[in-house]
């Protein structure tokens, strides 16, 4: 599904992700890890598109995208939720998921006719549906508690209907059993929508829990990759993990 | 929010048919020229307002420059009116055209840069838009402005020498060009100023491209500008530098303050309380810079919000435009 060869990106001096070459096989669910700095938001941000990388390719449905524009990543399906979340706080869920229907479907440069267009409220509250989100439907976001932001900014990704979804840390600010809950909602989401799907992830009993495959880059390389048994038993790993215990944030 | 619809889009031309007939009677149960002066002024200022409040309060862009559209619609209409013999229709289509080119150009310039640095530079533009016509004194008169009156052939039985005819051709103007403005931000292009406003980096995410969207907004704003230009430059009869001037950009944030940017028709109130406060303040003191400056205070200190949104929020509801 996607493929990324030899990619880099340098901030000045810095790489923050050099040489990284690794594979998403088509409907997998890869959990992207490592600790503080390792370049993991870089990382999804280069696939989507928000920075240009230095070098490298990446290839999405054996179509080099490589430095295509935001929105031309999203319209070849890749789709992507952010670790703050990320919506348009003046508008409620409903209108939240209108625009971004209406977005994907080509009409926000429509001045003829009047938003939304017919059926973009009836799908928009499927996919409210397909996250609990229905009942909240008319509920202005910005009022929304945390949980359902983080929700929202997922339903906005896959109001696009994307065969790929970055989720930087679903988890983000959340207490131990709000993160499962959410974790069920994306694996469940996965498992319906036939999506291959990505995330960040700190908590490692999610991890170790749900993904059928990690990624571990540390200081902008990847360290590792393989299923979660692998991983755990991997001394690189270990000995990157242990010598930053408190890694929490990524910059 | 209800789904609009069709029977939205009646209900609003309905309104402004209303407003057009009610408009046209009032002379006839109260003839004051003061009255219809006033309606001259205040549609050239609403138009001027709203279409600032595109990029303002609906797509959070902050144009300081916004003038210089409004300016070169009265310049280049009072040049084509004066100085060709093309009838009025041409010259108001063609002075629409300019300012959309100019627009273009403008607005390629400035809609990638952000916030303070967008503001910064269509200030500076409108500055350099009044030296240009201050330096020009062949074609723009310089600061005397563009006298000796503008040609006003009769097009269709209606004669804009006519003071009455004036006062409705102004009102049909205002009422025709809110609604396409309204009309525009109803439609899916107007939802996407909002999200862009709300959250660029989130609608670029959506495959919205931004910069696009920026440039459409800023030259359909340009060009409903200039229409409130050419009201301006037919009641004065040409063109005069202060029209093109950057206090003139303020005036019309003035006027989006004073009446709010979350409702559609805050400026437009707005426009109208800032004229009252024009002609019922110059008449008593002479320190009218004073006097607005306190009442704008009055106004974001005390409301924290215009007009029209204090009361659209006292009534319970939410800014169309959703500022919250």
């Amino acid at each position: 599904m996607l493929q990324i060869r030899g990619l880099t990106k340098r901030f000045g001096g810095l790489a923050a992700i050099s040489d990284v070459t690794m594979e998403f096989p088509a409907g997998s669910l890869t959990a992207v890890i490592g600790p503080n700095g390792a370049g993991k938001s870089t990382f999804f941000n280069l696939i989507s598109g928000a920075f240009r990388p230095d070098a490298g390719e990446i290839v999405f449905k054996g179509e080099t995208i490589t430095g295509l524009d935001r929105a031309a990543i999203v319209r070849r399906g890749i789709g992507r939720a952010f670790q703050v979340a990320s919506f348009f706080p003046s508008m409620t869920v409903a209108e939240n998921l209108m625009a971004a229907i209406a977005a994907h479907r080509g009409q926000w440069g429509d001045l003829n006719h009047r938003f939304p267009r017919q059926g973009v409220r009836d799908r928009a509250m499927e996919v409210a549906e397909m996250l609990g989100l229905h009942d909240n439907a008319d509920t202005l976001s910005a009022n929304l508690s945390h949980g359902d932001q983080k929700l929202l900014d997922i339903a906005l990704a896959l109001a696009l209907e994307p065969s790929m979804l970055l989720l930087d840390e679903p988890t983000a600010g959340m207490g131990p059993e709000e993160r499962w809950r959410m974790i069920e909602k994306v694996q469940r989401l996965w498992q319906q929508q036939h999506l291959t799907l990505a995330f960040i992830e700190h908590d490692m009993d999610i991890v170790f829990g749900i993904s059928s495959s990690i990624r571990v880059l540390c200081y902008g390389r990847l360290l590792a990759e393989g299923t979660p048994d692998e991983i755990r038993n991997n001394p690189a790993v270990i000995e990157a993990y242990l010598g930053t215990p408190d890694a929490e944030e990524d910059a | 929010m209800s789904v609009p619809t069709r029977s939205h889009t009646l209900r609003d031309i309905m309104i402004g048919c209303l407003v057009i007939a009610a408009l046209a009677a009032i002379p006839f149960l109260l003839p004051s020229k003061a009255f219809q002066d006033f309606v001259i002024r205040c549609s050239s200022m609403a138009l001027f307002a709203t279409s600032l409040n595109l990029l303002v309060g609906y797509t959070g862009l902050s144009s300081f420059g916004h003038g210089l559209f409004y300016g070169l619609g009265t310049y280049s209409f009072a040049l084509l009116m004066q100085k060709t013999g093309l009838p009025l229709p041409a010259a108001f289509v063609l002075t629409l055209l300019l300012t959309a080119a100019t627009a273009v150009v403008v607005g390629a310039i400035c809609i990638r840069l952000r916030l303070i640095y967008f503001a910064f530079v269509t200030l500076a533009m409108q500055m350099l838009a009044h030296s240009i016509v201050i330096s020009w004194v062949g074609l723009t008169g310089g600061d005397q402005g563009l006298q000796g009156g503008i040609p006003r052939r009769v097009v269709a039985g209606i004669d804009l020498g006519n003071q009455y005819h004036l006062y409705i051709f102004s009102a049909v103007l205002l009422v025709i060009g809110l609604l396409l403005m309204r009309h525009i931000v109803s439609t899916s292009f107007g939802t996407s100023l909002r999200m862009i406003r709300d959250n660029e980096v989130r609608a670029a995410f959506l495959g919205i491209v931004v910069w696009r969207v920026k440039l459409t907004v800023f030259v359909l704003a340009a060009v409903f500008a200039a229409v409130g230009g050419i009201v301006m430059s037919l009641f004065v009869s040409g063109a005069y530098p202060e029209l093109i001037n950057w206090p003139i950009s303020g005036d019309a944030i003035f006027a989006i303050v004073l009446g709010g940017v979350g409702s559609f028709l805050g400026p437009t109130v707005g426009a109208s309380i800032l004229l009252l406060l024009n002609d019922v303040v110059t008449r008593q003191t002479e320190y009218y810079g004073l006097a607005l400056g306190i009442i704008i205070l009055l106004f974001a200190l005390g409301l924290r919000r215009g007009l029209l949104d204090f009361i659209t929020q006292r009534l319970g509801g939410r800014p169309a435009g959703g500022i919250s």
